[in-house]
């Protein structure tokens, strides 16, 4: 098994969070989108980029913590190179789609609470109805809408990335 | 028409009686002053208003059910605290609590004193009818002052909100969300490793077992067995006008007679007061504080014998740290004394000497574990209790406190004025230092001791005080948000004030998380009543009167802030990190050929402009295309913060660095390594 590679923190996304905090004039209030900003670099919030946040806004880390922890939205560990979204809002929960969570999931042998492979390849989530529900079930790989899913085809869409990383 | 104003009362209904509105800030302020106990989780009068608890429900008339912490008071509205609808929801909140609470009771050091418990009890709850979703957490034992239990937590959100709207702090706060929600330090660390100061009030606030003070009775009955040991005791001021409320005494009422006595019973030998102590710091303190008003010294002095303060300086307000008194509180002076003096006048040896100190603070544990307080491997304080723990232990051993016959503190250590006895509550020290310095100044005898100018209750008080031809200004504050107003402003340089006395909890030390836990409203106000009164019925009320602290300085100390005086009674303090922190690579891991960078981005470094430094570099570095020689990092506090910014080069640490100034610095190291 390979070990987690280290996020990318080169010095040029470190700038960017200095440019980021700028920009929100360094303002406690901003937190969120500020947060939102250093994800879109990161792809993730690194701890130790949120100290840097709350020394630089002036609000306790433990604060910044919560924030980060609250909205689903944030991810505090790495996530995966793409990342499969099963939305599980009701259209799609009443159309079956624990099933195909269950299927991708296991074929990527992800057990208990994980959602990030060991290979940091993909990261499976599932989110709260993502408005096309005339598509049910809905499956969205990197960006990537695919409509009325089954396990079967959910497992082909994951098999047909690892293919392509491994080619 | 007649001019007179019509001044009637304006008035609401509660449970069909008219209840006049008096400024009250909230219905429930009300319902309680109509003698209506209402419970509540989240409700604490000083602080902000949270309304998540649901237990405090009332029906108005025209509005239905709302939140009586949450609704102001208005004329005319028609209230019901008890309907059937209010008691079945109040049960079915609470029974959803008890779901997921481990109910190990009879185990847990909150029982008896727990809301949780006396709610449930109110409400007849005899069944939990749910089952519950969370998996047992770990206990965070990481705290020298306080033990974490998420498993007893039930998000009332007390301990978050004093830390951050009383002291300023924010250790710890909520993170995540729904039924995953936890009270955290940041990024779910211990809290022993962030930036609590441990002062303890969250456990103070915590209606549960989830914050409690860390316990050290086992330690403490096992050198009490140990026939080898000599342990002797001492006790703070605070302790004697409350550890009586744990035994049906009214709040206030001085014990120490009792308190001796439960000592000597419970096996110390040797039963000191720690005003005997502050007695001493009040003379060691005030000439600090003359000799630097008379030679230009550092001013304000703030004091020093807060624990919990003296963290959050070092944590927060580095540059200030030379204006903190090096004076050792008073249970360190008299942990040193008593390891200095009584190996030889008992013929006993150090190590088996063991000096046990009753407190009513919580970070005194943490105090009497600073290395600085050592001695070879010897601390001055080897245990410290708390006020409840020693009420604990009384009850463990048998006795009954309130009919024990009262015995007196052993001399010379057990002696003292009334001015080391007011220590304990908020003005004390001041008061103190003041009786001592007026007499100093004036060179004439004070008649009237009491200063009633440095008195009272609001968190920040600033008083002009004249002693003879000059007025001394004091700023008197406990709330460590009240502290930082006046360091920041100390900080800044805009502080004129002579002498800043900082206490950490509300009221001072009789305000302090290792007291009896109460819900008595006025109870700070009774303690410190109490301890005025214990120095109204003493005859000796300046520290300069004890002829006790005379006979230590001529038998053992010599002057009065001389070179043995400085080795016993004063210490330093240092520049510390607010949280453990990684430091933030930047480049691809650093390998041995690489000049290895680290820029210091912790609070006070960052204030100075270490981002701009840091930015420079990673410029430099891209632009010249250095990055396979030099590798440029982010680190969190090197602890030098008075000297910040701070940037490491190869080890070698720069100084109130600048861009310019690391540049040349890489550049030295870069051909040093190329040689």
């Amino acid at each position: 098994m390979r070990s987690k590679p280290k996020p990318d923190c080169s010095g040029r996304k470190f700038v960017k969070v200095f440019t980021i905090l700028e920009k929100h004039g360094r303002k406690p209030s901003r937190l969120v989108p500020i947060l939102q900003a250093v994800q879109e670099e990161y792809r993730y919030l690194p701890k130790e980029v949120l100290t840097y946040v709350a020394t630089a806004l002036d609000i306790s880390p433990a604060r910044v913590f919560g924030v980060a922890t609250f909205y689903t939205h944030f991810a505090i560990e790495p996530k995966g190179k793409h990342i499969v979204r099963l939305c599980d809002g009701t259209a799609c929960h009443v159309k079956d789609s624990i099933p195909i969570l269950d299927a991708i999931r296991k074929r990527l042998k992800l057990e208990g609470k994980k959602t990030t492979t060991d290979d940091m390849l993909f990261t499976v989530e599932t989110v709260a109805c993502l408005g096309a529900c005339g598509l049910a079930p809905v499956v969205v790989v990197d960006d990537q809408v695919h409509g009325a899913m089954s396990p079967a085809s959910g497992v082909k869409l994951v098999e047909e990335i690892i293919a392509r990383e491994q080619s | 028409m007649s001019a007179t104003i019509a001044t009637a009362v304006k008035t609401l209904n509660i449970d069909g009686i008219e209840v006049p509105i008096n400024g009250e800030r909230n219905l429930l302020e009300l319902i309680r002053k109509a003698d209506i106990d209402l419970p509540t989780f989240c409700y604490h009068s000083d602080l902000s208003v949270y309304g998540a608890c649901r237990l405090c429900l009332v029906d108005i008339a025209g509005r239905g059910i709302q939140g009586a912490c949450s609704t102001p008071p208005e004329p005319g509205l028609k209230v019901r605290t008890q309907t059937e609808e209010i008691r079945e929801i109040r049960k079915i909140s609470v029974e959803l609590l008890l779901a997921n609470h481990e109910r190990e009771c009879t185990t847990c050091g909150k029982s008896a004193a727990c809301q949780l418990q006396d709610v449930a009890r109110k409400l007849g709850i005899n069944k939990v009818r749910f089952q519950p979703v969370h998996k047992p957490k770990p206990v965070d034992r990481s705290s020298l002052s306080l033990t974490r239990d998420p498993n007893k937590c039930v998000l009332c959100g007390d301990c978050v909100r004093f830390c951050s709207e009383i002291q300023g702090i924010g250790a710890i706060d909520f993170a995540f969300r729904g039924h995953d929600a936890a009270v955290l330090p940041a990024f779910g660390k211990d809290l022993g490793e962030g930036e609590c100061i441990n002062c303890g009030q969250c456990a103070a606030v915590c209606p549960t077992g989830a914050l409690t003070p860390r316990q050290e009775i086992d330690e403490v009955w096992k050198v009490l067995g140990d026939p080898t040991k000599t342990v002797v005791v001492q006790i703070a001021p605070a302790v004697r006008v409350a550890i009586g409320e744990l035994f049906g005494m009214p709040p206030g009422e001085s014990t120490r007679g009792q308190m001796v006595a439960a000592l000597k019973r419970l096996g110390f030998k040797y039963v000191y007061d720690t005003a005997f102590s502050a007695d001493l710091t009040v003379i060691e303190e005030a000439n600090e504080f003359l000799g630097r008003k008379t030679n230009g010294g550092k001013l304000p002095l703030f004091t020093s014998c807060c624990p919990g303060w003296v963290k959050f300086a070092e944590q927060y307000f580095p540059e200030l740290l030379p204006n903190l008194s090096t004076c050792k509180s008073p249970q360190q002076m008299l942990g040193a004394l008593v390891k200095e003096l009584l190996p030889a006048e008992l013929g006993v040896e150090k190590k088996n000497l063991v000096m046990v100190s009753i407190m009513p603070c919580t970070a005194k544990k943490f105090e009497a574990k600073r290395p600085e307080f050592a001695k070879d491997g010897v601390a001055e304080v080897d245990h410290v209790l708390t006020t409840q723990e020693l009420a604990r232990m009384i009850e463990e051993a048998g006795l009954r406190f309130t009919k024990l016959q009262p015995e007196s503190f052993d001399m010379p250590m057990g002696f003292k004025t009334g001015a080391g006895v007011i220590f304990g509550n908020s003005g004390g020290v001041s008061e103190a230092v003041l009786r001592y310095a007026a007499e100093k100044v004036t060179g004439k005898k004070l008649v009237n001791p009491d200063f009633h100018a440095v008195r009272g209750e609001d968190g920040l008080r600033i008083v002009e005080v004249p002693v003879g031809d000059i007025v001394l200004k004091l700023g008197i504050v406990h709330g460590l948000k009240n502290a930082r107003m006046l360091a920041e402003k100390a900080r800044r340089g805009k502080c004129d004030l002579d002498i800043i006395e900082v206490m950490a909890c509300p009221g001072g030390c009789i305000g302090g998380a290792g007291q009896p836990v109460s819900r008595e409203r006025d109870i700070r106000k009774l303690r410190t009543r109490g301890l005025y009164d214990v120095d109204k019925n003493m005859e000796l009320h300046k520290s300069q009167e004890n002829h006790f602290v005379t006979e230590c300085y001529q038998r053992h100390l010599g002057e009065i802030g001389g070179k043995n005086a400085h080795r016993l009674l004063h210490t330093h303090y240092h520049n510390r990190r607010r949280i453990a922190g990684e430091t933030i690579e930047l480049g691809d891991s650093p390998e041995a050929e690489k000049v290895k960078v680290n820029v210091c981005t912790g609070t006070n470094c960052f204030v100075k402009g270490s981002q701009h430094i840091l930015h420079a570099l990673l410029d430099q570095v891209e632009k010249e295309e250095l990055q396979d020689k030099v590798s440029i990092n982010a680190s969190f506090c090197f602890e030098k913060c008075d000297h910040g910014p701070t940037v490491s080069v190869d080890g070698n640490k720069i100084q109130w660095c600048t861009a310019p100034a690391a540049k040349a610095e890489i550049l030295q190291k870069m051909k040093e390594k190329n040689q």
